[in-house]
């Protein structure tokens, strides 16, 4: 007997329990199966852009935090590359140094919410979510001595840091960083080898190399993929040709390879941080800059490794206090042009999964 | 470290295969005349030694007599990096070549800047307002816009 | 929208952006003006004043102690309400550890993040849901009043455009213990109304 079926329109709507903040899918089911699938965001558009035309360049630093909060540390680094860049303002070593192991904790930091998220989306609900945020509030700890705030933290300045690191940093990042690596082997140990697990994202969501290059996709989509592809070793900015880490790249590109790419840079992160520790010099952590800056007539693109991948921030000045221009290239905007193409033929769980581990954050895809 | 290519070579090059392309040779950037834009940027993924597999960003940035569209192009293969623009005039109906045919990246930010500043984009599949609903009235990017 | 011959109407992702949009807007101009916040309790009758019956402090008691919270996650504050409810500032404590995304459940809307005009339909569609009685916390400068971001035009200035708030927890993001301070205020809120009406 033949049952005549329809496709049904379903709004995986903006609230929503796995949908990392306000995301919208308009998919059209087949039974179960997706047969197409429509991203709409912008329902976080805050129109930073705009604000920075009116805010000097200093009094933009801390809206730039608010676009990846689970990252606010590279969001400021980026920015404060581009107007150095653009001003032509020097940095001091030890201001290198900090900003260094900062971005590499704030890595730490994001990738923790990043797998926590995916695996809660796996179904493991709360269990792997609150074993990550145990490490994270750690970092946050760090962070807050350096910084005073938890989640958007205004630190960077252009010219360095806005303050010197306490005493009691160093000691207690040396505690963190020999405690971490026993920390990711616990998760590799639960994780790595679960039947449900390999089950739910070994195959599912696979993204070719050249689907992958050509949707410009950055970060560890990309290097899941199979393109070796970091900033930090192909267009270093920074001290960090000083280091020696790892880029771990995957085979596949489906979701499996996100996750454990995640865990890999986790510990590549670890090991920078050892290295800047021990190479930190003593001085002074700002070069001398005037409080309202003037950068000449011009323009600059800087970009950075951030933890869900190339941020990039462009600048358009014209002498003034305020930026004429400001663009962000948010990483997490374009890594979904892929997502259609990821999703279509898989179920309507398979698609929840595929989303949580491209690892998106709303503040930057809508801005 | 990625090598920011000369523009100066590579504008005689260009001109060579493609004459009437280049307006214009900067220090950084190259400007574009935007009829040959679509041509020159299928010459500029394709053509050995080349091989711009990557587009990092779109840009446009409203200086009031023209728009002007940055695009930043990447070869993850010889890891070296480029900079075009285009311009288009007026301020009614600015129109460029879209280049979603070439690398699926541009989709999501032609998209937006259509959005925000208006300049719609020939050969989109699908353009449309992205980030601000549809019945919003204006594009608020652009430099006149009024919110009050 | 048409009808197709199957008696289903017929989409087109169009018509049916153009149709959000007109929504959008409709509430974007109804709701320019503030809604005055939900604080009668504060003027009750002397003589009453706040010795409530035994049935009322019992029904009080029972309500605010095992508050069930709706997601309502848009932007940064989430994160810290995310941790308030994780290892360290345990949120179970208080009995809220339901943290659910069904609304008809719910009891308690804490809004953690900047609202924009183009999310606003559906928050009210999720307060509107929720049974009574409810309440509502506006969590971080965001939800009170727009906070960075009330020059945007995109942004509506504070919560309390659209839905009535019980509670203001500033901060930009609140630090989980000032996010627990604000939910004990809302239990002695609780604590002090009246239910049964004479």
């Amino acid at each position: 007997m033949v049952i005549k079926t329809e496709p049904i329109i379903l709004n995986i709507g903006p609230a929503h329990p796995s949908t990392h903040g306000v995301f919208r899918m308009r998919t059209t089911l087949d039974g179960e199966v997706i047969v197409e699938m429509e991203p709409i965001f912008g329902y976080l558009h805050r129109s930073i852009e705009k604000l920075a035309e009116e805010r000097t360049y200093t009094g933009f630093i801390p809206l730039t935090d608010r676009l990846d909060y689970l990252a606010a540390m590279s969001n400021n680094l980026a920015y404060c590359l581009t107007v150095e860049k653009l001003a032509g303002i020097p940095v001091p070593e030890r201001a290198e140094y900090i900003r260094v192991i900062i971005a590499e904790l704030q890595r730490i930091a994001s990738h923790l919410i990043a797998v926590g998220a995916f695996l809660q989306d796996c179904g493991a609900f709360m269990t792997p979510f609150l074993y990550m945020i145990r490490e994270r509030e750690k970092i946050l700890d760090l962070f807050e001595m350096v910084s005073g705030q938890r989640l958007t933290y205004n630190y960077m300045r252009f010219g360095g840091l806005s303050q010197d690191i306490p005493e009691e940093f160093l000691p207690a990042l040396r505690k963190f960083v020999d405690q971490m690596p026993s920390y990711i082997d616990e998760y590799d140990q639960l994780l790595a080898e679960n039947e449900i697990l390999l089950a739910r994202t070994k195959g599912i969501g696979i993204l070719s190399r050249e689907m992958a290059l050509n949707t410009s996709a950055s970060g560890p989509v990309l290097r899941a993929s199979g393109v070796e592809w970091d900033i930090r070793h192909a267009d270093p900015y920074s001290i960090y040709p000083r280091f020696e880490f790892e880029i771990p790249t995957g085979m596949v590109g489906d979701c499996y390879d996100r996750y454990w790419i995640r865990i890999q840079e986790m510990r590549q992160s670890v090991r920078i941080i050892k290295q800047a520790m021990k190479q930190l010099p003593p001085g002074p952590v700002r070069s001398t800059v005037p409080w309202l800056i003037h950068p000449p007539v011009g323009e600059a693109y800087a970009h950075v490794e951030a933890p869900k991948g190339e941020l990039g921030f462009y600048l358009v000045s014209d002498n003034s206090i305020a930026p004429y221009r400001c663009h962000i290239r948010g990483p997490s905007l374009i890594n979904l042009t892929a997502l259609r193409d990821m999703v279509v033929g898989w179920k309507i769980a398979d698609a929840i999964v595929i989303f949580g581990s491209i690892d998106i954050c709303m503040g930057e895809v809508d801005r | 470290m990625t090598l920011v290519l000369s523009t100066e070579k590579l504008a005689t090059k260009l001109e060579q295969q493609l004459p009437g392309s280049i307006i214009k040779s900067n220090k950084d950037n190259l400007l574009v005349n935007s009829g040959f834009l679509f041509n020159l940027a299928s010459f500029l993924k394709t053509a050995p030694g080349l091989e711009f597999d990557f587009l990092s960003n779109i840009t446009a940035v409203d200086y009031y007599d023209y728009f002007e569209v940055i695009y930043q192009l990447t070869s993850t293969k010889h890891n070296h990096s480029l900079v075009l623009k285009a311009q288009c005039y007026g301020r009614d109906n600015p129109v460029l070549p879209s280049l979603v045919s070439l690398w699926r990246g541009a989709d999501f930010q032609e998209r937006e800047i259509y959005d925000l500043m208006g300049i719609k984009f020939e050969g989109h599949p699908n353009l449309k307002r992205i980030v601000l609903w549809e019945g919003f009235q204006g594009h608020p990017l652009r430099r006149d816009y009024l919110s009050w | 929208m048409e009808v197709g011959p199957t008696g289903r109407y017929i989409y087109s992702d169009v018509d049916l952006d153009q149709h959000e949009g007109e929504i959008i807007e409709a509430l974007k101009a109804n709701s320019q003006q503030p809604l005055p916040d939900p604080d009668h309790w504060l003027q009750g009758k002397p003589e009453r004043g706040i010795i409530l019956t035994s049935v009322e402090a019992m029904l009080n008691w029972a309500r605010r102690s095992s508050l069930w919270s709706v997601v309502c996650f848009p932007a940064c504050c989430s994160f810290e309400f995310i941790a308030t409810a994780a290892s360290r500032h345990d949120i179970s404590r208080f009995g809220m550890e339901i943290i659910r995304a069904s609304p008809r459940q719910a009891d308690l809307m804490i809004t953690a993040g900047t609202l924009t005009w183009k999310m606003a339909p559906s928050v009210k569609r999720i307060y509107d849901q929720m049974a009574e009685p409810k309440w509502v916390i506006a969590m971080g400068a965001c939800a009170i009043s727009g906070g960075v971001f009330q020059a945007s035009y995109g942004v509506t200035p504070g919560y309390n455009h659209i839905i009535p708030v019980d509670v203001y927890v500033p901060g930009c993001p609140p630090r989980p213990e000032a996010l627990l301070y604000g939910i004990n205020m809302l239990q002695n809120k609780i604590a002090k109304a009246e239910i049964i009406k004479k």
